[in-house]
């Protein structure tokens, strides 16, 4: 019975998290339009994108890594999912929640990417091949700062787990955004590359690299790379959200401050151009690692 | 894929509204009509709102939209990127020189027709036709499939032969892979 719950669960939360984050991604096209004095494409129009990729033939092989690549990040994306803590307090299934699933976090986060370089270098196209390198060293720079967030966040509350970390803030009342503000300030910035809008889309990077990575696949493959896309903004958002403002009591109030902080990249992304590789890392390696930096240093001495 | 009006299943109408309202067009800009999409695309014409949008590779896209004239040079590296393209895919000449070669009539290095190398689903004419003729045709494209009639790669894969020995005929050193769907 408890196993049935489980799975039952399971599929909930995968459910919410790909519904959300393909709504948000529309619109954001929506909102992106209207930036542009356009009337853009309606709000759903992800889900006619995903509805006819899925019927779409897809004939390619290029070896069985390129199969393989986009199942990695759809694996990746949905165990954070299964570990990042949806509401306060018991308000949504458990899933795989743990003691120590932040570390956890760190390390299979970046297990999407990684399958996603296997794969799209074996397709053997030059785009794929730049479009990972600069993906690599982008994570690079940006895993940086968001480690020091992190880290320090477990060194002042002396926890490894998410659910301790949302407790304690509930008890004391204050969010670790005004707690300890200078992780906050480092793992926004983190954030900035995380999602990959401009100025930081030097990987997709549509007129330059023909989409990068994902230039060999179509139909079915590109479904499952959007929707693991979405599943895994959705993740990390709630990460943020339950990191530094509290987690949230129901649904409703995630969606609002998920989506408050989804406007920060979205919106600095539709103002800015592209960096190069090197700008952006550069970037990355600046002040955000310096407030990561004062994060630590704030979480030991203070 | 070949579904006409009478043999449609609900399967085929809601697959068929799902494209027509989602087109990934892969604008290949050969000729001068080329400059046409970038109106097109942005604030003032705004083909986002039919749920338009820019492909990066063949690989992702629907419509292979050949803007203009095609030089018997292009025309090899248009037929291998319309041989990439995954199923359903869609056609578009744009321009009169797709239709019979239009200002480039009597030119010996461009071919006058589109239609005898790739099958065409709609022709937007004009030279070079404004956008507001381009998304006239890109809304043709869109009732047809809807109507389940936009069968060109269909026809492409029936009367592959014909299409192999008019495309040789113009391609002296053919050398491509050969793809078997
Ligand atoms: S139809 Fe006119 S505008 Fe278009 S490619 Fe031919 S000459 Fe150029």
């Amino acid at each position: 019975m408890e196993l049935i719950l489980n799975i039952l669960g399971a599929i909930a939360t995968i459910v919410l998290a790909f519904t959300v984050g393909m709504s948000y991604g529309g619109i954001v096209r929506k909102i992106t339009a209207r930036v542009h004095n356009r009337m853009g494409p309606p709000w759903y129009q992800n889900f006619i994108d995903a509805f006819k990729l899925a019927g779409k033939t897809t004939a390619i092989n290029h070896g069985i890594m390129q199969h393989f690549g986009p199942a990695f990040i759809m694996v990746s994306s949905i165990v954070s999912l299964m570990i990042v803590p949806v509401l306060n307090g018991g308000g949504w299934f458990e899933n795989l929640n743990f003691g120590g699933d932040l570390i956890f976090l760190l390390y299979i986060m970046v297990f999407g990417p990684l399958g996603m370089a296997l794969g799209a270098g074996q397709t053997g196209n030059p785009n794929s091949a730049i479009g990972i390198t600069r993906g690599l060293s982008q994570m690079v720079g940006f895993e940086i700062p968001w480690v020091m967030a992190l880290v320090a966040l477990m060194v002042q509350f002396d926890t490894t787990s998410i659910v301790d970390i949302m407790r304690i803030q509930n008890e004391s009342g204050t969010w670790m955004m005004f707690s300890s503000p200078f992780a906050f300030i480092a793992a926004v910035m983190a954030m900035l590359g995380m999602f990959r809008y401009s100025p930081f889309d030097i990987v997709g990077a549509p007129t330059e690299l023909a989409s990068g990575p994902v230039s060999e696949n179509g139909g079915k493959y590109l479904l499952t790379m959007m929707s693991s896309g979405s599943i895994f903004a959705f993740v990390k958002l709630t990460l943020y959200v339950d990191l530094f403002m509290g987690g949230a009591d129901n649904l409703i109030i995630l969606v609002l401050k998920t989506f408050a902080l989804y406007m920060i990249p979205v919106l600095y992304g539709i103002v800015s151009p592209r960096y190069r590789t090197e700008q952006s890392i550069r970037f990355f390696w600046g002040w955000p690692t310096f407030f990561g930096l004062l994060a630590i240093l704030y979480a030991v001495f203070v | 894929m070949i579904n006409d009006k009478n043999s449609q299943k609900i399967v085929d109408i809601l697959q068929n509204w799902a494209r027509k309202h989602s087109l990934f067009v892969l604008a290949y800009g050969t000729g001068c009509g080329a400059i046409e999409i970038p109106p097109t695309m942005t604030s003032r014409y705004d083909a986002e709102r039919f749920g338009i949008r820019g492909a990066a590779t063949p690989r992702q896209a629907d419509v292979l939209l050949i803007t203009g004239y095609l030089t018997t040079k292009t025309l090899k590296r248009v037929i291998r990127v319309y041989e990439q393209m995954q199923d359903p895919k869609y056609v578009i000449g744009f321009g009169s020189c797709t239709i019979n070669g239009g200002m480039y009539y009597d030119s010996y290095n461009t071919i006058k027709v589109l239609d005898k190398y790739l099958p065409v689903d709609v022709y937007i004419n004009g030279c070079m036709p404004r956008p507001e003729s381009v998304i006239s045709g890109i809304v043709k494209l869109q009732s047809l499939i809807a109507e389940g009639k936009a069968n060109g790669a269909a026809k492409y894969k029936e009367n592959l032969d014909w299409y192999r020995a008019n495309q040789k005929k113009i391609i002296p050193n053919w050398v491509m892979p050969e793809y078997n769907w």
